[in-house]
């Protein structure tokens, strides 16, 4: 490798921190230091989400029935298809910034003006985006029943297979519950929120509806989700412990609670990095306009936030894979 | 870094640009056919792809080596280190192409073990 081969007068100290043995300045350098260690973080957490995955190969959710929206569209059924939107807008967001970049190294300041303009607001489109996508998770679709080991039983129309909501299911009954209040009490905990309906109201209701039946979270050999017989079913629904609507933290509807751990955990701290970039984006693209790069000569730092810009894009790339398509 | 130092032939040579403007839409456009052909795949899913390759579907596998075109493109390309002295090549992308696969390999296997002991176990845990 041609490592220290320096054609300066002063090569006899290479290592003495008087050039740049890797061709590449101290900042450029710091900026590569943090993404190798940034990676690693990534790399650990996805590396933690298969194994819990591969722990619990037989019951994971499927992707493609969790992440089914698409804005504008309500009711129909797009897996994938927003996530996709998602990732062209954040490889897009990328091209602008190398571009930018580009215009940098030919002291272009209108271009590098305009590039980066492009770029936050890319970043701010994908940023939102995520949110409308946990928000659509938290929110959870048709709801199901939990058992006490933690199984999800979901509801499926015996004769289509199509899944059926809680609201279909359900019996509703007249609530003779009283909520405690805090002046009548010495002693007060306040209670968080409670699901739509109470167990009992599934449960009759799941009796009274001859066409329904329970999908388990266990998948079969080809993929899918275990569909209960209607005997085996109205035996499996006695063990329901809890309604689920959506999914938090604890409860998740769509299955596997630790999927939604992950879930949140990995692209959470991945819209995190996607908006302290744009946040240092817009500090860049303001010391562009006032014209810092200008008097100092050249544009290394749009090259640096470039390349912090281009490892979320990366990182991205991954979450996609792993979270959607495999 | 000048603005003429730069490499501008990816595939090996295969496809030169000419000005590193058009090496970028160049490589944008190869992201997005790969993208394009994981997203079709993603929602076709054939059938002749589900079978088991290695402890993992066909399909499956596809999608990761994909992924890893992707990324080593947006690193090539969009952070410039095919522009960058070997010496620099090497110390960012060695440390993460020996750790990754290691931690990969080992927590993967110890994964399937847990599952095995799990489906066999006699401690009746998912009820």
């Amino acid at each position: 490798m041609e490592v220290t081969a320096a054609n300066s007068a002063d090569s006899t100290s290479v290592w003495g921190g008087g050039n740049q043995p890797l061709n590449a300045s101290y900042g450029k350098l710091m900026m590569w230091f943090f993404i190798v260690s940034d990676a690693l973080t990534f790399s650990g957490f996805l590396v933690a989400y298969g194994f819990s995955r591969f722990k619990n190969i037989n019951t994971w959710p499927i992707a493609d029935e969790v992440f089914t929206h698409f804005p504008f569209l309500h009711g129909v059924d797009a897996p994938m298809y927003y996530v996709a939107l998602m990732t062209f807008i954040l490889i897009f967001s990328s091209v602008t910034m190398v571009l930018a970049v580009d215009a940098g190294h030919h002291m272009n300041k209108a271009k590098v003006t305009f590039y980066m303009l492009l770029t936050i607001i890319g970043g701010a489109i994908f940023v939102g985006s995520q949110a409308w996508e946990w928000k659509n998770f938290i929110k959870g679709e048709y709801g199901a029943l939990e058992t006490r080991g933690g199984q999800i039983l979901q509801f499926v129309n015996a004769d289509t297979g199509k899944r059926v909501s809680l609201a279909e299911v359900a019996n509703p009954q007249q609530q003779i519950r009283e909520t405690h209040q805090a002046y009548n009490g010495i002693w007060y905990q306040q209670e968080g929120t409670l699901p739509t309906y109470t167990v009992s109201e599934i449960q009759s209701g799941f009796a009274a509806q001859n066409n329904l039946t329970i999908r388990t979270q266990e998948l079969t050999a080809d993929g899918q989700k275990t569909v209960l017989s209607r005997t085996d079913a109205l035996e499996k629904i006695q063990a329901a412990q809890n309604v689920v609507e959506g999914a938090n933290l604890i409860h998740n509807e769509y299955g596997n609670r630790l999927f939604a751990d992950f879930f949140f955990f990995i692209t959470g701290f991945h819209g995190f990095h996607v908006f302290s970039g744009v946040v240092i984006n817009i500090i860049i693209f303001f010391n562009v306009i006032v014209g810092t790069y200008e008097r100092r000569g050249h544009y290394e730092m749009v090259e640096k936030v470039g390349l912090y810009w281009h490892f979320v894009d990366l990182v991205w790339v991954f979450v996609f894979t792993f979270f959607y398509l495999v | 870094m000048a603005a003429d130092t730069h490499k501008l032939a990816i595939f090996r040579g295969l496809l030169k640009f000419k000005s590193n403007q058009q090496k970028i839409w160049g490589v944008l456009i190869f992201l997005s056919i790969v993208t394009t052909i994981e997203v079709v795949l993603g929602i076709v899913k054939p059938a002749s792809l589900m079978t088991m390759f290695l402890g993992m579907k066909l399909l499956n596998w596809i999608f990761i080596i994909l992924t890893i075109v992707k990324a080593y493109y947006i690193a090539w390309d969009f952070m410039h280190i095919r522009d960058e002295k070997s010496s620099l090549q090497s110390s960012i992308v060695l440390p993460l192409l020996i750790l990754i696969p290691y931690l990969v390999f080992i927590l993967l296997v110890e994964a399937d073990y847990i599952f095995e002991v799990m489906r066999n176990g006699f401690v009746s845990w998912n009820f």
